[in-house]
């Protein structure tokens, strides 16, 4: 069953891209008290960031096989 | 404020519409038609993570220093995205083990070592107890907040351990089930989920807005408070640095493996492992969803209770208590209970199940003086035994809270727990993909974590309370500085959790690694890493060795999981007829189901005649080993035998498209040499047939040529069928013995016309007696005419001379045809023996042969079991020799 898993590297490269987006330095560059339409900048991002993560991680598993 | 009794008469109604939708679920389960075999039944079960700390505490946290609420379900998140590598595995290994807890999971992979389940057990006990004081701290305080202070005399947290208690008993441990299969509780948890959720949408919205207008409008509320304003760009300042908020996702990371009620609603409860594949965007959502409003409430509560007399952990419940909206407060309070209720349930009955299987029954079983092994009906004692022990887990739960909680935030509580359960992942995760950790690796490692963890996170939660002296805290034990459990070996400047969790993960890790290499794993632990490791290569469990008798299996089993269910599982087993031998290990996984892997263990030690490893055993261990050896080696014979049959097919299949492409020029060349006579034949006889006036000389000089060509025509058809004959070996062979001197001298005599018209002469050196030889007549005549003809053509006019000479040589006969003509060169010696080759031109003219005499001469000379070759130099004539071996060679080559 441990053969080439392709859903399983998928999932463990947005791992890895979560860590990017939610550590340092990428969350310091928007740790700014700016707004977007009304919201702070760095709430915008963790939510909109965190919501496409769930995005990908529900494309990567439940998407075709090709 | 809502009238007290009310408010109890509703939480009381929640709770027994729980119990209803429980016992709904597990009469469906009992129908064999589950509620909760649903990918969104499990997803929503998995959510029992959101507990009160989310519910109440993460508006707290939020409101303390904006961000630090999000890495606990953005950690998890991140996790979840290599559940499809890990979880995969933990619920594969699981299944196959029938492991009911954690610490059977941990004990079972370590060689189902008791005291390792017993360790993990204590560890999980006294590391959850915070977590426990924080959702009895959490339902006392809302509804405190929603009912008023109860009189004097009522403690509402002891009330509230009590009456979950009794909830969680009746819900968990009714019957006794094999697998620890709660199918009530899953279904109960995951109608929890969605009220929390609901509950929590319903106040966020109204928040957002009904108290204020939108996000936009509490967000600039907020920037226009200089007081408030860094909360919106948090890191650095309110929040911490970064390091803090990575250690906290990392924690939180682990911690959605490793709480005892995660592992129980993913590992235990799972019915299907394709359910994951929902699980894995939709749990993370849930947590998206539940945390959008987060920020918004705790806003608000700054913005509404600004001089801080408010508890922000209460934010969620005093909003609308403080504008009189009631309704929405009990739905709040509803939510809450929700949270905490399912945190509580959950997490008691896994650490119940872990306490008896992997803490009790092990003692148990060994005390002989109990005489334990012996009793008729054990179903009762293990029964027995979760109800106290959850009892008990919640009246601890209820005394660190009298103790320590008071003194702390809701998720500074939950974070101690958190990093307890931490200190599993090394020997967890560790044992599913490195084969090479050992029992007291992992002993050595979880203790080691634990110890750190003690030391660094609970006793300063005792000593804050003043339960012990401060000064422990502030100028370590015994003043000596270095050990303050703070600033362990002088590390100041980090957080409390980063701190305890950077010291825990080094002891742990580092004793776990360093003790698993020192010593090499024994057996049964070596076999169990194995089964857990490769679970995906190795489809089953190899049986234990050993002797049992059917009826003494059926009594133990009947013993723990009662006579019906033990009936059940024999029926079962001799409708699939399973041998004998493999008995013990199915009742072996069924026991496992009950009292975990290592009670189960010992539990069948009583009966089971193992016998280690006799002489025997080990001779066919290694008679298998040899055999296995034997095998490949065949193997290896057999692939180079492939390898040596490929090679000759290849060259097989060279040959025959070399014959092909010969058999191409063969046809392409008798064409030729046909079309040349023919079309000579063809013009004469035109000539003749055009002109009948033609004077008679030159007509019958016309009609010579016809003649000799139609002779060479029908000489060449005739030569062409030989070739074709000999080749298929179709050619008929009329041996006898013959008189070769004879034969010579014969065709000498038929041939000598051929020499005078080209006055040449032919001498014949024949002894006077030679040994017959076996061969066809016909064939030889035909072999030595053609030679002799060959010589005949090849000699200049009136100087030839052809010499025949026969021989005796080595039991053979050896003929050589020489003559004194240009010779032939070296690069055509071997050439001329071909189909159609030729060495030259003959010094009279044109080539008259087909080139075809020579090829069918070796052919005769070759099946007569003789050899044809010549010797020639240029310019000095041509010697053919052939052999013939006498009689009785030639007998013994046919």
């Amino acid at each position: 069953m441990e053969q080439f898993d392709v859903r399983g590297q998928r999932l463990a490269a947005l791992c890895l891209l979560g860590l990017v987006l939610f550590s340092y330095p990428v969350l310091a560059v928007f740790n700014v008290p700016a707004t977007v339409a009304g919201i702070p900048v760095l709430y915008a991002y963790f939510f909109v960031a965190w919501g496409a993560l769930i995005g990908l991680m529900a494309l990567a598993i439940e998407g075709r096989r090709e | 404020m809502l009238e007290t009794p009310v408010v109890v008469a509703i939480a009381f109604a929640y709770l027994g519409l729980l119990f209803a939708v429980a016992y709904y679920a597990d009469q469906r389960a009992d129908a064999g038609r589950s509620v909760i075999a649903s990918p969104y039944i499990y997803s929503l079960s998995l959510a029992v993570y959101a507990t009160a700390w989310t519910f109440y505490g993460s508006v707290g946290r939020a409101a303390d220093n904006g961000v630090g609420f999000l890495p606990i379900y953005i950690g998890p998140t991140l996790m979840i995205a290599l559940w499809w590598v890990v979880m995969r595995k933990i619920l594969r290994i699981s299944k196959q083990n029938r492991i009911t807890s954690l610490a059977d999971f941990i004990a079972s992979r370590y060689g189902k070592s008791a005291l390792l389940g017993g360790v993990v057990t204590v560890i999980a006990v006294i590391g959850i107890l915070p977590y426990i004081s924080l959702q009895l701290k959490a339902v006392s305080a809302s509804f405190t907040t929603v009912a008023g202070a109860l009189p004097p005399l009522a403690d509402t947290a002891l009330w509230v351990a009590l009456i979950l208690a009794a909830f969680t008993i009746a819900f968990g441990t009714r019957h006794i089930d094999n697998a620890e299969h709660h199918e009530g509780m899953v279904a109960a948890i995951a109608f929890e989920s969605l009220v929390k959720l609901l509950a929590f949408l319903a106040v966020g919205a109204w928040v957002t807005w009904g108290l204020y207008s939108g996000f936009g409008d509490i967000f600039a509320r907020v920037a226009a408070e200089p007081e408030l304003a860094p909360m919106l760009a948090p890191f650095g300042g309110v929040a911490g640095d970064y390091s803090s908020w990575i250690w906290l996702t990392i924690l939180s990371m682990l911690a959605i493996m490793f709480l005892p009620r995660q592992f129980q609603v993913t590992v235990i409860e799972n019915k299907d492992e394709g359910h994951l594949r929902k699980a894995i965007w939709l749990f993370p959502l849930y947590m998206l969803a539940i945390n959008v409003f987060v920020l918004p409430i705790a806003f608000g509560g700054l913005l509404h209770f600004p001089d801080g007399a408010v508890d922000a952990d209460s934010f969620v419940l005093t909003l609308p208590m403080s504008q009189n909206q009631e309704l929405l407060a009990l739905v709040v309070f509803i939510g809450g209970l929700s949270a905490a209720t399912g945190m509580v349930i959950v997490e008691t009955i896994a650490l119940s199940t872990m306490v008896c299987n992997d803490l009790v029954m092990p003692v148990l079983l060994r005390m002989r003086a109990l005489r334990l092994s012996e009793r008729a009906d054990l179903t009762g004692l293990l029964l027995g035994i979760r109800r106290g022990a959850i009892v008990l887990i919640l009246l601890l739960g209820y005394l660190y809270f009298k103790i320590a909680g008071e003194a702390y935030a809701l998720v500074s509580i939950g974070l101690i727990s958190f990093a307890a359960v931490a200190q599993f992942a090394p020997a967890a995760l560790g044992g599913i993909f490195w084969k090479g950790g050992t029992r007291r690796g992992a002993l050595a490692g979880l203790s080691a974590g634990f110890i750190v963890w003690c030391y660094t996170l609970l006793l300063p939660a005792f000593a804050r309370s003043e339960w012990l002296p401060i000064g422990f805290l502030e100028h370590g034990p015994f003043g000596i500085e270095l050990l303050k459990p703070l600033a362990l070996f002088g590390v100041a400047g980090l957080d409390q959790i980063t701190h305890a969790m950077i010291w825990s993960m080094v002891a742990n890790i580092g004793c776990y690694v360093g003790l698993s290499l020192a010593q090499a794993p024994g057996a049964e632990e070596r076999r169990q890493a194995t089964l857990f490791v490769d679970v995906f290569r190795h489809p089953g469990t190899p049986p234990r060795r050993g002797t049992a008798s059917a009826p003494e299996l059926f009594n133990v089993l009947a013993r723990f999981v009662g006579l019906k269910a033990a009936s059940d599982a024999f029926g079962e087993f001799s409708r699939q007829k399973i041998p004998e031998t493999e008995l013990i290990h199915l009742v072996e996984k069924q026991l496992a189901g009950v009292i975990g892997a290592s009670s189960a263990h010992i539990m069948l030690a009583s009966v089971v005649k193992e016998e280690a490893l006799t002489l025997d055993q080990v001779r066919t261990v290694l008679d298998e080993a040899s055999q296995i050896v034997l095998y490949s080696h065949r193997l290896e014979q057999k692939s180079q035998e492939l390898e040596r049959a490929t090679e000759e097919l290849r060259a097989a299949n060279a040959r025959l498209q070399e014959l092909d492409r010969m058999k191409d020029e063969f046809v392409s060349i008798v064409s030729h040499e046909l079309r040349t006579p023919l079309t000579s034949i063809r013009s004469f006889t035109e000539i003749l047939h055009d002109n009948p006036q033609l004077p008679a000389a030159e007509r019958a000089r016309f009609l010579g040529i016809v003649i000799k060509e139609t002779a060479r025509l029908s000489r060449l058809i005739g030569q062409v069928l030989d070739v074709s004959r000999l080749e298929s070996g179709r050619a008929q062979w009329h041996e006898s013995l013959i008189d070769l001197r004879q034969v010579i001298e014969d065709t000498a005599a038929a041939t000598g016309q051929l020499f005078r018209e080209r006055d040449a002469r032919l001498l014949c050196s024949l002894p006077a007696r030679v040994p017959r030889v076996r061969a066809d007549r016909d064939r030889i005549v035909q072999v030595l005419v053609n030679l002799l003809s060959n010589a005949a053509k090849f000699v200049e006019p009136g100087r030839g001379r052809v010499e025949i000479a026969l021989a005796e040589e080595a039991g053979a006969l050896r003929i050589d045809v020489s003559d004194n003509g240009p010779g032939i060169s070296a690069e055509h010696q071997e050439l001329i023996f071909d189909k159609f080759r030729q060495a030259g031109d003959p010094p009279s003219g044109k080539a008259e042969g087909s080139g075809l005499g020579l090829y069918i001469s070796r052919r005769i000379i070759e099946h007569c079991g003789g050899r044809l070759w010549v010797a020639s130099r240029a310019g000095h004539g041509a010697c053919f020799s052939f052999t013939l071996p006498l009689a009785e060679g030639a007998a013994k080559a046919a």
